[in-house]
């Protein structure tokens, strides 16, 4: 399928995008806002961004993916969709019932300038509930950019500094990751006796247990007193740039809440600095069980690092889990020849991100040389790989297609991740997390190995 | 929420057989605020196109609409893998604010040197259609440019539904198959085969049928078709409709503009399957190919039919509920599940026309619950009160069914084998049997066996 893919690689003058490697920022804005307890997230648009949005979460996760569309019609799209998302407000409280509803724009809608806090001030809004809403142009940046706009208007919309003191309390961004490693990062600040508030929380929402029943709002997400009091905290933990500071700065701005963006929890650096993080914060020593699970990582990357030593890999995905990967990677001797992200934002001196920097301060840290690229598609990765092939190819379920062409071993990570099951649970943050990564990594190298043996070199014990 | 209200303005569109008057209101828009099921026009113009497999599919917009329909539709291709990469203009704020034409015609440049196709499809998308840029324009001078042919599809999202989006794919093929040579046309005693996509190979399976019986099928529109193919598709002296949802207009305008009649048929059971090849050959006249088709019948059914009844004899007495793309697909299934001795309970579709529910109503026993663009929650509460043990269904709807421990049978882009023909008669029973059947069912519920 990808046979018409050059080895030769010509300047794409057109800005157009062959295979993407990202997506738009609606289906961001929606995954964040599912992360609200009792949140309806709301598409103020065409039926088919809900529908594609819905389909591609579903994919994802294998749980319904509950949101409704303001579902425009022509007539919408010429006199604007005020009448189409009050109509929407309306009908949602009487027949759905969420506690929140959390709308989010399309292009349609941005292009054709409804006012949206206009419009929702102007909706019946039963007591005791509320209308969220955030910008979410999908001409701009990506979904993980989508993600981050709806993080923020929670706080824009929730956060509120009530006490005189700042409790002793942190807040946690998770970033645009499964809930597996939600719950990974919730219990790792649990162990470290931080009492704290993860925003948007999507563990229990997306990856609900089967009770036989279908529940519209799940147990899980963040609750509305929990959103206001994130502005009571002491500090503000964003995990990744690309999908958590935005939302940490503007807690800081309007509840001074101190924000640490720090990246990815991935691999045994990253982890580290969130455990320290949290044991300066909270004066609190990293417990026996946690010291145990970093001793058990390094005792696995000491029995397998003659696996990774000098294996060259590509990998791409979304920015926050891009660069903490190729952290990881790094860590277990490993050279990562190309990384790539869909995600703008990040072209070398650019002001509004810094992808291609943070990658290529890694790297030159090690002393390496990599293809690096923002807003970059799987087009370009291909070529980069036929001009300089790997050992490893690391991303999205998208990834297969080179794989295939290439024939390399592949580790998917990421989203969207729609041919394989169970990953949604599992994390790759933390100690765990990295043990895990270990283990798909050197699984996919030694699979190869075992398939590609001469019969005289099979070995047993590996 | 297990207390679903009904959502006022929905009534009209859910009725139970034998209860109410027949008449279902359809083809509406949906109520804004719904959790509908329903996509967009651009979904539905693609869906149809995509399957061509040696044209570009360039999609004019932001990335978003591009991302989420690359190679979803899991149409199989007998050469040509171009169809399957994913091609945007990828929008951005300048191009909004300025136009975007020029990146547009950059693109196609681009993609008409890189990839040398003869035929590249633009879509346009909802914000195509707001800023206002002139698709015709830069497809009809690049086309000349490239000396192939570009051909705009019109299927900015919200001028309609995804029916809208199929006559939006409909137009295109319309303009696409027009015959060079008027001589030609509706002068092969070949059939052309509309509305099979051939997903899991399901149109391979047909036209095999059909040479079995004597009979040449022409062009599929549009399953692994070629653009060489299109181009002589009027030359067929009928054409024969499976998915009728998608390509009814399509058939009533070649009748109209080329005088090629067509027939609806279905492939979907036993019953249907033996009918449709018994009435093409019936058209086609000739007394050899009734009896090649008779043969073909007999040896199909011969091994088909004791599987079929193996498998009955095992979900005799189950219920099943229905909630598909189309009208015609929700007929079949009904007599499908009555040839494994199911009843189906509860049938709904996105995008059925009036005759079809109207048949659909007639088909149904007294009680079945029978609705038009129906939202999660009217899903849960018809299948729970219906006491459906399994839904058939499209990608948002499985696990919503497993969440209610109903098995489930994907009828859409993710079906993983053929559904069509005798062979897919028996994977349609071995697949509803794998997935009511499954031992995980027991471990649902608290207190059930999984809990000793």
């Amino acid at each position: 399928m990808l046979d018409a893919t050059t080895k030769e690689i010509k300047e794409r003058a057109s800005g157009g995008v062959i295979n993407p490697a990202k997506t738009c920022q609606p289906i961001g804005a929606m995954y964040a806002a599912l992360g609200i307890h009792g949140c309806l997230p709301h598409s103020h648009g065409s039926q088919g961004c809900c529908s594609f949005h819905r389909m591609h979460l579903t994919r994802h996760f294998r749980d319904p993916i509950m949101a409704s569309t303001s579902s425009f019609t022509e007539g919408a799209s010429v006199f604007g969709g005020g009448a189409n998302l009050k109509t929407a407000i309306k009908t949602i409280f009487q027949v759905y019932n969420p506690d929140i509803i959390a709308v989010h724009t399309t292009c349609l809608t941005e292009t054709i300038g409804d006012d949206i806090p206009n419009i929702i001030k102007t909706s019946e809004i039963p007591e005791g509930k509320m209308v969220i809403h955030t910008n979410t142009p999908s001409y701009v940046g990506s979904h993980v950019t989508g993600f981050s706009n709806m993080t923020k208007s929670m706080v824009n919309y929730f956060a509120e500094a009530t006490t005189p003191l700042k409790k002793e309390q942190v807040n946690i961004i998770p970033g645009f990751v499964n809930p597996g490693d939600m719950r990974e990062i919730k219990r790792l600040t649990r162990l470290m006796n931080a009492p704290y508030i993860m925003f948007p929380d999507t563990s229990g929402v997306v990856d609900s247990p089967m009770t036989g029943e279908f529940q519209m709002y799940p147990k899980g997400g963040t609750t509305q007193p929990e959103l206001i009091d994130t502005g009571n905290s002491k500090l503000t933990i964003a995990l990744g740039r690309f999908a958590s500071s935005d939302a940490a700065e503007q807690l800081d701005k309007k509840c001074k809440v101190p924000a640490v963006t720090l990246k990815a929890p991935i691999g045994i650096k990253a982890t580290d600095a969130l455990l320290m993080t949290l044991r300066r914060a909270f004066v609190s020593d990293v417990p026996y069980e946690l010291e145990e699970e970093r001793g058990q990582l390094v005792d696995i990357m000491t029995d397998t690092h003659f696996h990774f030593h000098g294996k060259k890999v590509a990998i791409f995905g979304d920015p926050d889990i891009v660069t903490g990967i190729t952290e990881f990677v790094m860590s277990l001797g490993m050279i990562p020849v190309h990384v790539l992200t869909g995600t703008p934002g990040g072209a070398v001196g650019s002001v509004v991100g810094s992808f291609e920097e943070d990658i290529k301060e890694l790297v030159d840290q090690a002393g390496l040389k990599a293809n690096i690229k923002a807003a970059g598609d799987l087009f370009t990765l291909h070529q980069w790989i036929k001009n300089e092939p790997v050992d490893l190819l690391i991303g999205n379920t998208y990834g297969k297609y080179i794989a295939r062409a290439e024939d390399l071993p592949f580790v998917r990570v990421g989203f969207p991740v729609m041919d394989r099951s169970v990953h949604s649970y599992m994390p790759i943050v933390g100690y765990r997390g990295a043990m895990r990564l270990i283990e798909m990594i050197s699984g996919a190298l030694l699979d190869r190995q075992d398939r590609d043996a001469a019969d005289e070199d099979f070995e047993l014990v590996m | 929420m297990s207390q679903a209200q009904a959502i006022d303005g929905r009534q009209d569109f859910i009725i139970t057989k034998g209860k109410q008057k027949a008449h279902l209101k359809c083809d509406a828009d949906s109520i804004a605020g719904c959790v509908s099921q329903r996509a967009c026009v651009y979904c539905g113009a693609r869906v149809v196109l995509n399957p061509i497999t040696d044209a570009i599919h360039l999609v004019h917009g932001p990335i978003g609409c591009s991302a989420y329909t690359w190679d979803i539709r899991g149409s199989l291709s007998s050469g040509e893998e171009l169809f399957r990469n994913s091609f945007s203009t990828d929008l951005r704020e300048q191009d909004v604010i300025f136009g975007g034409e020029k990146k547009l015609t950059a693109a196609i440049d681009q993609l008409a040197a890189k990839y040398h196709p003869k035929l590249i499809f633009v879509y346009s998308t909802c914000i195509v259609g707001v800023i206002g840029d002139d698709l015709e324009a830069v497809c009809r001078t690049a086309a000349k440019r490239h000396g192939i042919e570009v051909i705009p599809v019109q299927s900015s999202g919200f001028i309609g539904n995804k029916s809208a989006g199929y006559r939006a794919a409909c137009d295109a093929l319309f303009r696409l198959i027009e015959p060079e040579n008027r001589e030609l046309v509706g002068k092969d005693k070949s059939i052309n085969y509309l509305g099979d996509f051939n997903l899991a190979g399901e149109a391979w399976i047909i036209r095999d049928y059909l040479r079995q019986m004597g009979v040449t099928v022409n062009v599929v529109l549009t399953g692994d078709a070629t653009y060489a193919d299109l181009k002589k598709a009027t030359r067929a002296s009928v054409n024969i409709i499976q998915c009728a949802g998608s390509m009814h207009y399509l058939a009533g305008r070649m009748e109209e503009t080329y005088g090629i009649p067509y027939m609806q048929v279905s492939f979907l059971g036993l019953e249907d399957t033996s009918e449709s090849l018994r009435r093409i050959a019936a058209v086609i006249g000739d007394s050899e190919v009734v009896a090649r088709t008779e043969a073909l019948i007999a040896r199909e059914m011969s091994h088909t039919a004791p599987v079929i009844e193996g498998y009955r004899q095992k979900l005799a007495g189950k219920k099943a509920a229905v909630y598909v793309g189309g009208g015609f697909k929700a007929i079949s299934l009904i007599k499908q599940f009555r040839e494994l001795s199911i009843e189906v309970v509860m049938i709904g579709t996105q995008t059925g026309r009036q005759e079809e529910y109207d048949t659909i109503n007639d088909l149904a026993s007294d009680g079945t619950v029978i609705l038009d663009d129906a939202n999660p929650s009217e899903l849960e509460r018809f299948m729970t009160d219906q006491e459906a043990d399994l839904l058939v269904g499209g990608v948002k709807e499985r696990p919503l069914a497993y969440k209610l421990g109903k098995a489930f049978i994907d009828h859409n882009h993710d079906r993983k084998h053929p559904l069509s023909g005798y062979v897919g008669a028996i994977n349609f029973a071995k697949e509803v049997y794998t997935t009511v059947c499954s031992p995980v069912w027991k471990y649902v519920r608290a207190g059930g066996e999984g809990h000793e």
